[in-house]
């Protein structure tokens, strides 16, 4: 079995132990090495532990005492880069700032993550749960051997010598020695059987506010980007691409561009136009000049409601089924009350704040290319394949991510940089306009559920039916994690609830839409699961005229971690007390990327129908705590996110062509309309959750409950229009 | 047609169209690349530098049109007062996520706090809502805002 699915109940909720495998070796320099191997998640859903080991993660302590942890994941902003050094400190005994941290050349063979496909990536809320245990573990034994090899030196025993701050301490004769001294030492020993690892207890690093050790670079300029690549001799080049997905070139008046002051170079492609110059400055002015005729292709008159249309018909139809628990046709008909509803949520684009860009240089018999990306060993795969070189001949330096939420989990940009590289002589760097970097973008997908339940006397479900439609984006990007139907992605957040529903069916129908592309955002599968589940969840306690958090909390007696973070939200946001008129409270509670969380929203809606997020309330028990002052950065910074897809987040088509182009089209949450945002952390010692992404998910239905408590209107469908909440 | 512009206290000349945004002049002829693109249009914020002190969008600035007038950039906005103390209150408060968009926010707090030295919550609303983040990281501005003016109050009182 490919995968190893993490039941809530069972593993997460008992603890995980997973055995480490080790290996060591003396460094270059003569220092000591460390390879160990760092497993991946997808959701929830953890990697099955290959039976071969090849390490993917190395810690190195040189001659000199430096520690210089290699792995493969990336830094997007999300802190991964901070909290994942405190797991080495502290049992490494060493100073947090003693770390280094190096990013892992690109090798799919060896940093490849099983449960995307074999790709190096970082995504999924992942970083910290794959490498809680590995990390620590791998800290600890480098500590033991180097205090081996301090006794052997001082000739005592290990037992009476322990480890602080970088060095080797022998209290009884006050010796000390630096890890430094004794590295190459510890690299002729035996790699310990057994190392006991920290109590919760005993940490000093774990769980303690820490400083992000990206931050000065970024407050002063300096930090490097994609974007900012610098080259002698480097060309600025920008590009149109065929309005319509599958659209062709079909002619290009390039007169005028020509004659603009840098322009050097007009390169036609079979379904994009490029505009070469000195900067750029003369490529945008040169794009704006050139007459471009396009033939639209197939999708020349899709509209999202085409796509609309199929997926609601496509839903008539039984999916694949994701979760079935009793029996739901039985047990509807013992239903005095039925609940059916339909949802949508719409394409969304990720708009992340660096636009795209890649900058290569194609030579006669190598490549080299500059990029931000989550998958590194990708980038290099398709500058080979596009180019024709052999692998090892292309070279990709990786660089500073200015916003991923999943973007930058596809290579289409780095695809197109080489095709239009290949035309021109010496490097360079192909940067999309926001227009382009929206309008050509791989968007979250456009699902339909449709949702129906029965209701006992009580007004509690008996039956719950869940069948919706809508692309598998793992069915591409990883064809080994789709079977049966399935994938572990899209179906996460609509299955294995926290709540105890008695008779329970969910199904899948995969529906690719035609002539838009889709891919990862930032919540994935959840970011469209839990809205429909939690505005589904409130119609039924509406039905059953419950209040919402208490008709959770009955369904949640085996769920107790769902049920604390249920309270805690509702006690923090001061659940039941009165707000104003045109107010409202909503709740959305949620267990996804091993992390539970529960959220409520205040919303005042005006007599225009504008909604305005005055304040969210996050409870998230998210199992031990690395930074808690990340958790808090994520949950804000999630939220927002959210929020803007909840009030004006959707990428329309009008004649094949993406309708929205810029942040005044696809607008986004500014610093005047951004909710006061609490977070409350739950602290346990259960294995750490993941942090990125559920924010996302579990704020939308807590909006769109709210609202629903302030005025009395369902929404069934995003984003939010405030037509339909206008005061009659 | 040559253009001479005074960026971050030296003078530079620059051989390109009049229109051309002093965007792309910072970035891609002075190679000052603390400065960021991020929509073209003066809707983002994210190439925000000070023209005489004043917080502009250079994507939307003809280099042309900047004349006499000193630009300053993230490069160099350590070199005022104001500036130092919001990058501190940054540092401070842990502001940044992905980092992308925070020299245009630093750009327009510390113009901000140049001209106001304890701005309130709709002081920091009309300098700040023309800068977009997509990490979030706007609860944690406000705050380092806040922070950086009661840090001036309490030099102002030492001295």
């Amino acid at each position: 079995m490919f995968f190893d699915r993490l039941t809530p109940n069972s593993v997460l909720e008992s603890g995980l132990s997973r055995r480490v495998f080790l290996m060591s070796s003396v460094a270059a320099g003569g220092g000591l090495m460390l390879g160990f191997g760092l497993p991946f998640f997808v959701g929830d859903v953890m990697a099955d532990e290959s039976s071969s080991f090849v390490p993917n993660a190395f810690i190195r302590i040189g001659g000199d005492g430096s520690v210089t942890l290699t792995m493969p994941y990336v830094e997007m902003g999300q802190g991964t880069y901070t909290s994942i050094p405190m797991l080495i400190a502290e049992e490494l005994e060493v100073a947090l700032s003693q770390v280094q941290l190096e990013h892992a050349p690109p090798d799919e063979k060896r940093y490849g993550n099983p449960l995307f496909g074999g790709v190096q990536g970082t995504g999924g809320s992942s970083a910290i749960r794959a490498v809680w245990e590995p990390l620590r573990q791998a800290g600890a034994t480098a500590r033991i051997m180097l205090i081996a090899a301090a006794a052997k030196r001082w000739k005592v025993e290990p037992s009476s010598c322990h480890a602080e701050r970088g060095e080797v301490v022998h209290k009884t004769s006050e010796r000390r020695i630096g890890y430094g001294a004794v590295a190459g030492d510890a690299a002729q020993l035996p790699i310990p059987e057994k190392v006991a690892l920290k109590r919760p207890e005993e940490f000093k690093l774990i769980g303690t506010p820490a400083k992000r050790l990206d931050a000065p670079s970024k407050v002063n300029g300096t930090a490097i980007y994609g974007i900012d690549v610098k080259l002698p001799g480097l060309k600025v080049a920008t590009l149109a691409q065929s309005p319509v997905f599958g659209g062709r070139l079909k002619s290009v008046d390039d007169a005028a561009a020509k004659a603009v002051k840098g322009v050097l170079q007009i390169v036609r492609l079979d379904d994009a136009v490029a505009v070469v110059a000195d900067h750029m400055g003369a490529a945008k002015k040169g794009l704006a000049a050139l007459v471009i005729q396009w033939d639209d292709g197939p999708h020349a008159t899709l509209s999202i409601a085409d796509i609309a249309r199929d997926l609601e018909k496509g839903t008539l139809n039984p999916g694949a089924v994701a979760q079935n628990v009793g029996d739901v046709a039985k047990a509807i008909t013992r239903a005095v009350t039925k609940v059916d509803a339909i949802y949508q949520v719409p394409f969304l684009a990720h708009a992340a704040m660096e636009p795209m860009n890649c900058t290569v240089h194609v030579r006669k018999d190598s490549c080299e290319v500059w990029v931000g990306s989550q998958v590194i060993a990708r980038a290099q795969a398709t500058a080979a394949k596009t180019t024709g070189l052999p692998l090892d001949k292309v070279v990709v330096h990786n660089h500073l991510i200015g916003g991923g939420f999943g973007r930058r989990l596809e290579i289409d940009g780095v695809t197109r940089a080489v095709q239009i590289a290949m035309h021109v002589d010496g490097p360079v760097k192909v940067i999309w306009t926001r227009e382009e970097d929206i309008q050509h973008d791989m968007y979250r997908p456009y699902f339909l559920d449709r949702m129906s339940a029965g209701l006992d006397e009580a007004g509690m479900p008996i039956a719950w039916n869940h069948r919706f439609a809508g692309s598998s984006i793992l069915a591409r990007w990883a064809p080994p994690a789709f079977n049966n139907g399935l994938d572990p992605d899209t179906i996460d957040g609509a299955i294995n609830l926290p709540y105890a529903l008695p008779n329970l069916r969910v199904e899948y129908l995969r529906m690719e839409p035609p002539g838009i592309p889709t891919a990862f955002w930032r919540g994935v599968g959840p970011s469209h699961s839990v809205f429909v589940v939690e505005s589904f969840m409130d119609e039924l306690a509406a039905a059953a005229k419950k209040d919402p958090v208490g008709y959770r909390r009955a369904l949640l007696d085996k769920a107790p971690r769902a049920r604390a973070v249920l309270q805690l939200a509702a006690e923090m946001a001061g659940w039941g007390e009165p707000l104003p008129q045109g107010s409202g409270r909503g709740v959305a509670l949620q267990f996804v990327f091993g992390t539970y969380m529960a959220q409520v929203a205040e919303v005042e809606v005006s007599q225009e129908g504008e909604v305005r997020v005055r304040r969210v309330v996050c409870a998230v028990d998210c199992g031990s705590v690395v930074n808690p002052d990340t958790v808090q950065a994520q949950v804000q910074g999630a939220v927002i996110f959210g929020v803007s897809a909840a009030l004006f987040g959707q990428v329309t088509l009008k004649g094949g062509r993406v309708e929205q182009t810029n942040f005044d089209t696809y607008r986004v949450l500014r610093m005047n309309e951004a909710p006061a945002i609490e977070v409350h952390i739950v602290k346990n010692t259960e294995p750490p959750g993941g942090m990125g992404e559920p924010g996302t998910s579990a704020i939308v239905p807590a909006v769109t409950n709210a609202i629903f408590a302030a005025t009395g209107r369902r929404l069934r469908t995003l984003p939010v229009d405030p037509a339909e909440l206008k005061h009659a | 047609m040559a253009i001479t512009i005074k960026v971050n206290g030296a003078a530079h000349r620059v051989d390109v169209d009049g229109d051309t945004p002093l965007l792309w002049v910072l970035r891609d002829v002075l190679g000052l690349t603390g400065t960021k693109f991020g929509c073209g249009m003066a809707l983002c914020g994210a190439c925000t530098v000070h023209l005489n002190g004043a917080a502009i969008r250079s994507c939307a600035m003809p280099v042309e049109g900047v004349g006499d007038a000193e630009v300053t950039t993230i490069e160099a906005i350590d070199t005022t007062a104001a500036g130092r103390k919001i990058q501190r209150a940054w540092l401070d408060l842990e502001v940044v996520q992905c980092g992308y968009c925070q020299s245009g926010q630093i750009m327009s707090a510390s113009a901000l706090l140049a001209g106001n030295p304890h701005p309130n919550d709709s002081d920091i609303d009309a300098a700040m809502s023309g800068n977009i983040c997509r990490c979030g990281t706007y609860l944690r501005a406000r705050e380092a805002i806040k922070h950086a003016a009661k840090v001036s109050a309490a030099i102002g009182k030492e001295g």
